[in-house]
């Protein structure tokens, strides 16, 4: 027996296998092209366009209040930030400012969008690496935050609430009453994902170390949200370029220096905490007035060109519109967070093994149709 | 540095490069071929240090092409908008500036590939959105596809 282990000599050779489009942990249609030595990556090659839709060429020919309606398509778990960003760039543009009311709705929408978009992460996350609970906690819990939108804009996917001016609508009588009931709700169960996952030793056993991303390689790839935050790459929107409300409520960035898989966690429970303060401290101080400003049936942008950064769960969210001074803009870019957060995938995975891959893309969080788009 | 110093600053790099103040940054358009000497100097000089590439696109003009480079720096919280111009749109060519900052490799294979603009030098040009077998460059403004017609 012994002589025949010795003749044969053991090759290993590097190989390849697809690792998606429809593979339950890459959250839709991403297929990852892994290079492989045994188990260990030596490769990851993200092949992308599996539902790209050519929104940016689509936009070229739309009206501006057509063009809020398609950002809600790419990242669907911030739909209502991503119509925020087109909103803003739009009244930048025609210098327009938006009542006091408007402002504060805004902030509140945001912040209820993050939590929702961060309860679903954590309730897919824990399923990715195998606890089934968790995702039935965090789907349990998003459900109120649904069924607040689905009063206010009458959608539960793909919502629209935000246009050019202000808003679609006045929040609905019960808005106050059901968000304070749910932050009351939701500050009781959000120590129990701590309970459930945070302190599992076989949990951190395969998020801790793993994953790893320096504070460099983020900037340098681009990496924002609290996947950047976690390296500890201050790149919060809302702190460094205030929007809307954000100037005149207190919170913290949350800042993390280790950039592995349990800090991109952590960090991300932190906000979820960091959402309901903000909250808190807007719902009872609604100002009364005008849910909108009137604006032209056809908006036409003066000419010249605008930025318009937004914070939207993953991370920077821009809108880049070129204006000729047509109905339509002459070219519009969207820079979404995914797209950049994925291009570091390949640094982060090199050298870890598949089952470690998987933790690494559930807390980079990414959203495919965002990365498409 | 504000917009006054980075204006002066690339002029001393760049003497041809055209400055404007838009409504929101420095718009400052450089050619092409400047690219990669003037990225590599504004990301490695202590005053400027523009370490984060926030966007990377391309826009189709009816005369020529630009590749647009949004830039900040994290140390010194500045940040402008940097155009290259190139002259041609028959077989439009740039240095790829992924080595300065590598986020542009996505972003470079996107513009690639919607564009057809060819980064020289790029680790690995093929397209990325569309199939590798489709035809022409869909973000171009005289892109004509028959088959999924849009009407107006």
């Amino acid at each position: 027996m012994e002589e025949i282990i010795h003749d044969q000599e053991l090759e290993s050779k590097e190989y390849f296998i697809n690792m998606g489009p429809q593979h339950p942990s890459t959250h839709g249609v991403l297929r990852l092209v892994l290079s492989l030595d045994g188990e260990i990556i030596r490769k990851v090659e993200p092949h992308l366009g599996y539902i790209h839709r050519s929104i940016e060429k689509m936009c070229e020919h739309d009206s501006y209040q057509q063009i809020v309606h398609l950002t809600d398509r790419m990242d669907y778990l911030s739909c209502h930030i991503n119509n925020e960003a087109v909103c803003l760039a739009v009244e930048q543009a025609l210098e327009l400012e938006v009542p006091d009311r408007v402002k504060v709705i805004r902030t509140i929408i945001d912040e209820l969008t993050r939590l929702s978009s961060h309860q679903l992460w954590w309730g897919v996350m824990g399923m990715d690496l195998g606890a089934i609970t968790s995702f039935l906690y965090g789907f349990r819990d998003r459900e109120m935050i649904t069924d607040i939108f689905e009063e206010t804009c009458g959608a539960r996917l793909t919502m629209n609430y935000n246009i050019p001016g202000g808003l679609f609508f006045d929040i609905h009588p019960n808005f106050q009453k059901r968000t304070k009931d749910f932050i009351a709700y939701f500050k009781k169960k959000l120590p129990e994902y701590d309970t459930l996952l945070s302190n599992n030793v076989i949990f951190k056993q395969r998020m801790d170390g793993i994953g790893k991303l320096s504070k460099e390689d983020a900037i340098s790839f681009g990496v924002t949200g609290p996947t950047g935050r976690a390296s500890g790459f201050s790149c919060d929107v809302r702190k460094h370029h205030p929007y809307m409300a954000y100037d005149r409520v207190e919170f913290k960035e949350i800042l993390d220096t280790k950039g592995d898989c349990f800090a991109r966690y952590k960090c991300r429970i932190a906000e979820m905490w960091e959402s309901m303060h903000i909250i808190e401290q807007l719902i009872d101080n609604i100002p009364e007035g005008d849910y909108k400003v009137p604006t032209k049936a056809v908006i036409k942008l003066p000419k010249g060109e605008w930025y318009q950064k937004v914070e939207t769960a993953r991370g920077e969210f821009g809108v880049y519109i070129i204006s000729e001074g047509q109905r339509s803009p002459y070219r519009l870019k969207f820079r979404s967070p995914g797209f950049s957060n994925l291009s570091a995938l390949d640094h982060m995975a090199r050298g870890c093994k598949i089952a470690d891959l998987v933790a690494i893309m559930s807390t980079l969080d990414l959203v495919i149709p965002d990365i498409d788009r | 540095m504000n917009n006054e110093e980075i204006k002066q600053f690339i002029l001393d790099h760049v003497a041809e490069a055209e400055c404007m103040e838009g409504s929101q940054f420095l718009q400052v358009t450089i050619p092409a071929e400047k690219i990669l000497s003037l990225a590599s100097e504004l990301k490695a000089n202590p005053n400027t240090s523009f370490d984060y590439l926030f966007c990377l696109t391309a826009v189709d003009r009816p005369d020529h092409m630009e590749v647009v480079y949004h830039l900040k720096s994290t140390t010194h919280n500045h940040q402008f908008v940097l155009k290259a111009k190139i002259n041609t749109r028959e077989n439009p060519e740039i240095e790829t500036v992924c080595h300065i900052w590598r986020t542009a490799e996505l972003h470079e294979r996107e513009a690639y590939d919607l564009f057809g603009i060819k980064f020289l030098n790029h680790p690995d040009l093929r397209r990325l959105l569309l199939t590798d077998d489709w035809e022409g460059w869909p973000m171009r403004k005289d892109y004509d596809d028959p088959i999924n017609m849009i009407a107006y």
